[in-house]
C-alpha cells in the first residue's frame, strides 16, 4: 500500500497519537457516568473522537489519489531553529538562567540578543544593519512599553540596577 | 425610543477625549500592524492585547475594537497592493483589487474598500444596537443544552470556513477542545494533563497559542521560501478617488455587500470571512454593464462588495458574543480573553449589569469606523511606504513584539518557553496543511462546552436525548447538520475548494 497524500498521512498519524494519549491520560482521572461526569469524561470522549478522526484521515491518505502525492516538502530547519532560539534567548535574558549562573540581563540585552539571532534566519545578514535595527527596537520598546504603558520589565542587567 | 436613549448613553461614554484618543491609537496601531503581510487581525490583536491591560475596561475594549477594524482594513491594503492576504477574508479582495493596482488604480481600489467599509460599518453598528436587546431576551431562555448545541453549530460553522480538508478541520477543532481542557477542572479541582507542572494547572494561555501558532509559525514558514517575485506597485498609485462612473458601479455593490455581511455575521461561525466570499460570488453573478471591466481583471465592484460585507459582518459578529457570550470566530475569542482579563464575563448579563460598557462599546464601534476613514484616506501613501520596508527588518520586530507580548501577560518566562513550543507546532501545522483557526476557536470553547454538557446532562439525569427534545437546542443542532451536509454536497465542495485555492 502506498501513501497517496503524505501531508494527510502524517497529520492523521499525529491526531491519532495525540487523541490516544489524551484518552489514555483521561482514564487516570475519575470518568463518572453521563449524568454525573467526572473530570475524565469529556477528555476521554474527545480523545477517542480525535483518534477516530485521525484514523479516518490516515485511511483517506492511503486510498484517495492525489495529483502530486501531496508531499510535505523540505523542513526549513534554519529559520525554525533560529526563530525559536531567538525567542528562548529573550526569555533567558529576561529571567536569567540560574543553572549556569547567568543573572537576569534585562530587556535591552534581550532585544539585542533576539534581534541578532532572529536576523540570522533571513537570507541576508548585515551586522551593522541588524545593530541599528536592535537599537531602534530598543528605543521604541522602552518608550512604548516602559514609559507609556508602564509594563513591569527588568530593563537593565540586575548587577547594574542592584 | 429606547434605542436612541441607549445610543446616547453609549456616545456619552465613548465621546470623552480620552476614549477618542484610545480609539484613534487603536485604529492606528491596528492598521500599522495589520498592513504587514501575513499578519491578520488575530495576530494583531494578540500582539497588542497586553498593551491594553493597564487601561480601564471601557477604554481597553474601545482600543481593541479600534485595533480590530484597523487590522482588518490594513489587511485589505496589503491584499490590494502586494497580492498578499493579511487574513483569510481579504483573499477575495485580492482577486480584483490587485488587478486594479496593476493597472495603476490602487487609489480608487483602496478608497472603495475604505468608503464601502465605513458605510457597512455604520449599518452594522445600527443593527447591532437594534437587535442586541431583543436577542439578549432570547439568550435568557438558553439553558445548558442550548448553549452546548449553539457551540456545536459555531464550531461546525468554523469548519465550513476552513480551507482544505473538512476532516482535518474537524480534527483541529477537537484538538483545540482538548488543549482547552488542560489545567484545573473547575468542578472537581483536579489538575488535568498538567504533568505536575504548577504553571500548567492554570491552563495554557490563549495568547501563547495565538502568538505561537499564528505569529511564529507563519514567520518561519515565510522565511522558508525566498521573497522573490512579489511585485509591489508603489510607484503607480496615482489619483486617490474613484471616478463618478466608479461610484455608480460601487454603490449597489456596497449595498448588497452590506446586506449579506450583516446577515451572515450574526451566524455563529459565519462572520466576516463567509460574508466576503458570499458577497463576491453574488457580485460575480450579477450582469456586467456594457463597458465594465470583467471580474478578475480589476472590477471595482469586486473590491467594494466583499469589503463592505466583511466589515458589516465583523460588526454583527459582536452580537453572539455580547448577547450569548459565545465567540463566533477566532477574533471574538480573543475579545473574550480580553474581557475576562478585565473581569467582565461576556454574556447577556453585561447589558444589564454594565450598560455603560455595553453601549459605550457599540458607540465606539461607530467611532472606530469613522476613525478608519479619517485616518486611512489621507494616509494611504504612508501605508504604501510601510510595505516597502524589507522583510528582513520586519520579521525580527514581529518576533520581538510577540515575545514581549507573551512575557507581559504574566511577567513570567514560563510563557516564553511555551510560546516557543507552540511556534514549532504552528510550523508543523502549516507543513501538514492544517488550518490553525479552528484550533483556536476550539481551545476557547473547550471549557465552556464541557461545563454546559455536564450541566445539561446532570439536569437530564444522563439522558442524551435532551439535546434533541428541547426545540431550541434541536433546531440549532439541525442547523449544524444541514451546514455539514451542504458543505459535503459535491457541487458546493468543488466551489469551496475553488474559493480557497488562492490561499
Amino acid at each position: 500500500m502506498q501513501i497517496q497524500s503524505q501531508k494527510d498521512f502524517f497529520a492523521g498519524l499525529m491526531f491519532t497519537i495525540v487523541g490516544a494519549a489524551f484518552a489514555y491520560g483521561a482514564t487516570g482521572y475519575q470518568v463518572g457516568t453521563g449524568g454525573r461526569m467526572g473530570p475524565g469524561y469529556f477528555p476521554l470522549l474527545l480523545g477517542v473522537i480525535l483518534a477516530v478522526l485521525g484514523s479516518a484521515i490516515i485511511f483517506k491518505s492511503l486510498v484517495v489519489r492525489t495529483a502530486d502525492g501531496d508531499k510535505i516538502g523540505k523542513w526549513a530547519f534554519k529559520p525554525l531553529i533560529l526563530i525559536i532560539a531567538a525567542n528562548l534567548l529573550f526569555g533567558v535574558m529576561l529571567g536569567g538562567l540560574p543553572s549556569i549562573g547567568l543573572p537576569p540581563m534585562g530587556l535591552i540585552a534581550g532585544i539585542f540578543a533576539l534581534t541578532i539571532v532572529a536576523s540570522l534566519a533571513g537570507t541576508e545578514f548585515k551586522l551593522k544593519e541588524v545593530l541599528a535595527l536592535s537599537t531602534i527596537l530598543s528605543l521604541g520598546s522602552y518608550g512604548a512599553f516602559i514609559l507609556l504603558l508602564k509594563m513591569q520589565f527588568p530593563v537593565w542587567p540586575i548587577f547594574i540596577t542592584g | 425610543m429606547e434605542l436612541f436613549e441607549n445610543l446616547a448613553l453609549g456616545f456619552g461614554v465613548a465621546f470623552t477625549f480620552q476614549n477618542l484618543i484610545y480609539a484613534f491609537v487603536g485604529c492606528l496601531l491596528g492598521t500599522l500592524i495589520g498592513v504587514l503581510p501575513g499578519v491578520g487581525p488575530v495576530a494583531t490583536i494578540a500582539m497588542l492585547l497586553p498593551a491594553t491591560y493597564a487601561l480601564p475596561p471601557v477604554a481597553a475594549l474601545i482600543m481593541l475594537a479600534g485595533i480590530y477594524y484597523g487590522a482588518q482594513y490594513g489587511g485589505s491594503t496589503t491584499a490590494i497592493l502586494v497580492n498578499l492576504p493579511g487574513e483569510a477574508s481579504s483573499v477575495v479582495t485580492m482577486i480584483d483589487g490587485y488587478q486594479m493596482a496593476r493597472k495603476g488604480r490602487a487609489g480608487p481600489a483602496l478608497a472603495a474598500a475604505g468608503l464601502g467599509s465605513f458605510f457597512a460599518g455604520c449599518v452594522g453598528t445600527l443593527i447591532l444596537a437594534a437587535f442586541a436587546a431583543p436577542l439578549t431576551e432570547v439568550a435568557f431562555k438558553f439553558g445548558p443544552a442550548e448553549y452546548f448545541s449553539l457551540m456545536v453549530l459555531g464550531l461546525i460553522g468554523a469548519v465550513v470556513l476552513a480551507s482544505g480538508s473538512l476532516l482535518k478541520a474537524v480534527a483541529m477543532i477537537v484538538l483545540g477542545l482538548l488543549m482547552g481542557l488542560i489545567g484545573t477542572d473547575v468542578n472537581s479541582g483536579v489538575a488535568r494533563f498538567s504533568f505536575e507542572i504548577p504553571e500548567l494547572t492554570d491552563g495554557i494561555g490563549f495568547i501563547i497559542i495565538a502568538m505561537g501558532v499564528f505569529g511564529y509559525g507563519e514567520i518561519i514558514h515565510n522565511l522558508s521560501h525566498k521573497a522573490e517575485d512579489r511585485e509591489v506597485f508603489t510607484g503607480k498609485v496615482k489619483g486617490l478617488f474613484p471616478s463618478a462612473q466608479d461610484f455608480k458601479n460601487m454603490i449597489p455593490a456596497v449595498l448588497r455587500g452590506t446586506g449579506i455581511g450583516s446577515l451572515l455575521g450574526i451566524l455563529p461561525g459565519g462572520g466576516a470571512l463567509l460574508a466576503a466570499f458570499a458577497a463576491y460570488t453574488i457580485e460575480k453573478k450579477t450582469k456586467l454593464k456594457p463597458g465594465e471591466v470583467p471580474f478578475g481583471q480589476g472590477n471595482i465592484r469586486g473590491v467594494a462588495s466583499p469589503e463592505s460585507a466583511n466589515n458589516s459582518g465583523s460588526q454583527t459578529s459582536f452580537i453572539p458574543l455580547l448577547t450569548l457570550g459565545i465567540p463566533p470566530n477566532a477574533v471574538m475569542a480573543l475579545m473574550v480573553g480580553a474581557m475576562t482579563i478585565h473581569n467582565i464575563q461576556p454574556g447577556p448579563q453585561v447589558m444589564t449589569s454594565n450598560p455603560e460598557l455595553f453601549w459605550g462599546l457599540i458607540a465606539s464601534m461607530w467611532i472606530g469606523n469613522a476613525m478608519l476613514v479619517i485616518l486611512n484616506l489621507p494616509l494611504i501613501g504612508i501605508w504604501i511606504k510601510l510595505l516597502t520596508v524589507p522583510y528582513r527588518w520586519l520579521f525580527p520586530a514581529i518576533v520581538l513584539f510577540c515575545a514581549i507580548g507573551v512575557y507581559s501577560t504574566n511577567n513570567n518566562t514560563w510563557d516564553i518557553w511555551m510560546v516557543a513550543l507552540f511556534g514549532v507546532f504552528g510550523y508543523m501545522f502549516i507543513k501538514l496543511g492544517l488550518e490553525p483557526a479552528p484550533l483556536l476557536l476550539g481551545f476557547i470553547l473547550g471549557p465552556m462546552m464541557e461545563e454546559n454538557l455536564r450541566r445539561a446532562m446532570l439536569l437530564s439525569r444522563g439522558d442524551w436525548t435532551v439535546f434533541v427534545t428541547r426545540p431550541l437546542s434541536a433546531s440549532l443542532l439541525a442547523a449544524a447538520a444541514i451546514l455539514l451536509i451542504v458543505v459535503m454536497l459535491p457541487a458546493i465542495k468543488s466551489k469551496r475548494e475553488e474559493a480557497f485555492v488562492e490561499e
